[in-house]
């Protein structure tokens, strides 16, 4: 088995859509719960990760510290997980049922590099 | 551990309306915005970490932070609550202060203030109602549009109309205003109407209706859970919407078919909900006035009590019809006397009272007027009349619900 990192990456869209009213965030989340309790129980979660907060620093050389990430930034990182599947096909495969594909956002499915001893 | 359903929706009016305590009414559009943040946050870390084991006050937390920070940031540049702005000024004072309007005591009060605000007497009911479902229920302004049969932008009109009223005002209702009393029956007829709502008509979807239903009964509860407001009218109100809800299973059946009462399979109606409706029913007989909600809760309990349709004592149902005409004569109270009648002493007297009703004009866009009509005619052999009156009442027919069943009676009606 080989490790994946999931980034989710939410856009102002998909989050209104997660979050449009009470009732509908409440919906995203017994989704996101379900998806995530599918992956464990078929053996795929390897680290829930964490939720990233929406501000931070980005820092580019020596004296360009600003504030970011940009706001008009089409996507934002929302988080991250690791994963464990066969191969990138099937992380990919697996990261289809993620409810952050149905309000617009996207899943990055990077393979963690194998470091050969 | 799992969400308990609704969870969101259930907080969302408790939140607000504490935050509303610290930020004042005109500041509603703020306090929505933080709960909408602690949802935000709840959905980020519990997707990952799971849900805590208090939920509610994980939320709870996160709008006492944000609400902490929020004051600390602009207490210069904006006005909060006039009620406790000095509190607010001081570092010693702010956190106490901010605890104190998440306590539960005062939380209740706070939505029973914010839920006799929505019912203010310039503000038409249908507006009120759909400002109690937005501020306190916690539904969004699509759904409302779709349980009412409103289109989306129309009702968000409604509410935004309601909330600038809403935010004019300096303060929430007080409930110790001299004007308690008036309010108080707004509220009880928004609730009442609410419930009707759920109950009748509008959305055919099974889930809407027992939701609104659902809601009406708890903001009725949460009406008794304070002295003041808990009079013999309020306890008649709680009683009338669950002994009506409790047959709610029985009326709608598994294909979502609107099951009339004479009908319904008993078994499975809520026998819980309809003691509990018995209960609530017994603790409003005091004092000297019986109100139209004595006696519609009076009524149901009669048809709860009954174990079929011949059993049913509807001696007691005419008379208390004719009491209920006395105190809230409409055409729809004396459409259901009709009908009762027809029970006791035949469908000619039935159809003899439905042709007497006074104002029957005003039943002319009302489904169940033609249907009551075919129904008798239908009792006494006289098919085709009771055909052609089941398909005007098909033609008035406001949801497709209430269209399946009138047609398929009209098909009951066809000639062997």
């Amino acid at each position: 088995m080989s490790q994946f990192l999931y980034i989710y990456r939410v856009t102002a869209q998909s989050r209104q859509e997660a979050m449009g009213t009470p009732e509908r965030a409440q919906q995203s989340m017994q989704r996101w719960m379900k998806w995530m309790a599918d992956l464990d129980a078929r053996g795929h979660l390897k680290d829930r990760g964490q939720p990233l907060e929406n501000t931070g620093k980005v820092v580019r050389g020596q004296n360009a510290v600003v504030d970011g990430p940009y706001t008009e930034a089409k996507d934002l990182v929302g988080g991250y997980t690791i994963v464990e599947a066969r191969d990138i096909d099937q992380a990919a495969e697996l990261s289809l049922g993620c409810p952050i594909l149905a309000g617009g956002g996207s899943v990055e499915v990077r393979p963690v590099m194998k470091m050969d001893m | 551990m799992e969400l308990s359903e609704h969870l969101f929706r259930r907080e969302s009016g408790r939140l607000v309306a504490a935050l509303t305590r610290i930020f004042g009414i005109h500041n509603l559009a703020l306090a929505e915005d933080v709960v909408q943040d602690a949802f935000c946050r709840a959905l980020e870390v519990w997707k990952v970490r799971g849900v805590p084991d208090n939920p509610s006050g994980w939320l709870m937390a996160v709008a006492k932070n944000r609400a902490l920070d929020i004051v600390r940031r602009e207490r210069t540049a904006r006005t909060f609550a006039p009620e406790i702005a000095r509190v607010l000024e001081s570092e010693w004072t702010l956190a106490p202060a901010i605890e104190e309007a998440f306590a539960s005591p005062v939380m209740r009060d706070e939505q029973l203030k914010m839920m006799f605000s929505c019912c203010h007497p310039s503000l038409p009911e249908e507006t009120q109602i759909a400002l109690v479902l937005n501020t306190l229920c916690g539904f969004g302004a699509s759904e409302i549009a779709s349980a009412f049969l409103v289109g989306r932008a129309a009702m968000e009109k409604r509410i935004s109309r309601g909330k600038k009223i809403l935010a004019g005002e300096k303060r929430l209702f007080d409930l110790s205003h001299a004007d308690f009393d008036s309010r108080l029956s707004a509220v009880r007829r928004a609730l009442y109407l609410l419930f009707s709502e759920g109950y009748h008509s509008a959305s055919s979807e099974t889930a809407v209706r027992t939701e609104l239903c659902g809601e009406a009964i708890r903001m009725t509860r949460l009406l008794l859970e304070a002295p003041s407001a808990a009079q013999p009218e309020t306890y008649a109100l709680a009683a009338l919407m669950c002994l009506h809800a409790a047959r709610l299973p029985g009326r709608i059946d598994v294909s979502g078919d609107l099951n009339p009462l004479l009908e319904q399979d008993r078994s499975r109606w809520d026998r819980k909900l309809a003691d509990e409706g018995l209960a609530l029913l017994d603790r409003s007989a005091t004092g000297e006035v019986v109100s139209a909600y004595h006696l519609e809760a009076a009524i149901a309990a009669a048809h709860d009590a009954a174990p079929s349709v011949e059993a049913t004592n509807w001696k007691a149902i005419v008379q208390l019809y004719d009491r209920l005409m006395e105190v809230a004569p409409s055409p729809v109270v004396a459409l259901n006397r009709a009908i009762a009648i027809a029970q006791i002493e035949g469908p000619e007297s039935g159809l003899e009272a439905l042709h007497a009703i006074p104002d029957a004009g005003r039943l002319s866009r009302y489904p169940f007027y033609p249907a009551a009509l075919g129904e008798l005619e239908l009792r006494r052999g006289n098919l085709d009349a009771a055909r052609s009156h089941f398909s005007s009442a098909a033609a008035l027919a406001r949801n497709p619900v209430e269209r399946r069943f009138l047609e398929r009676r009209a098909n009951v009606c066809a000639p062997e």
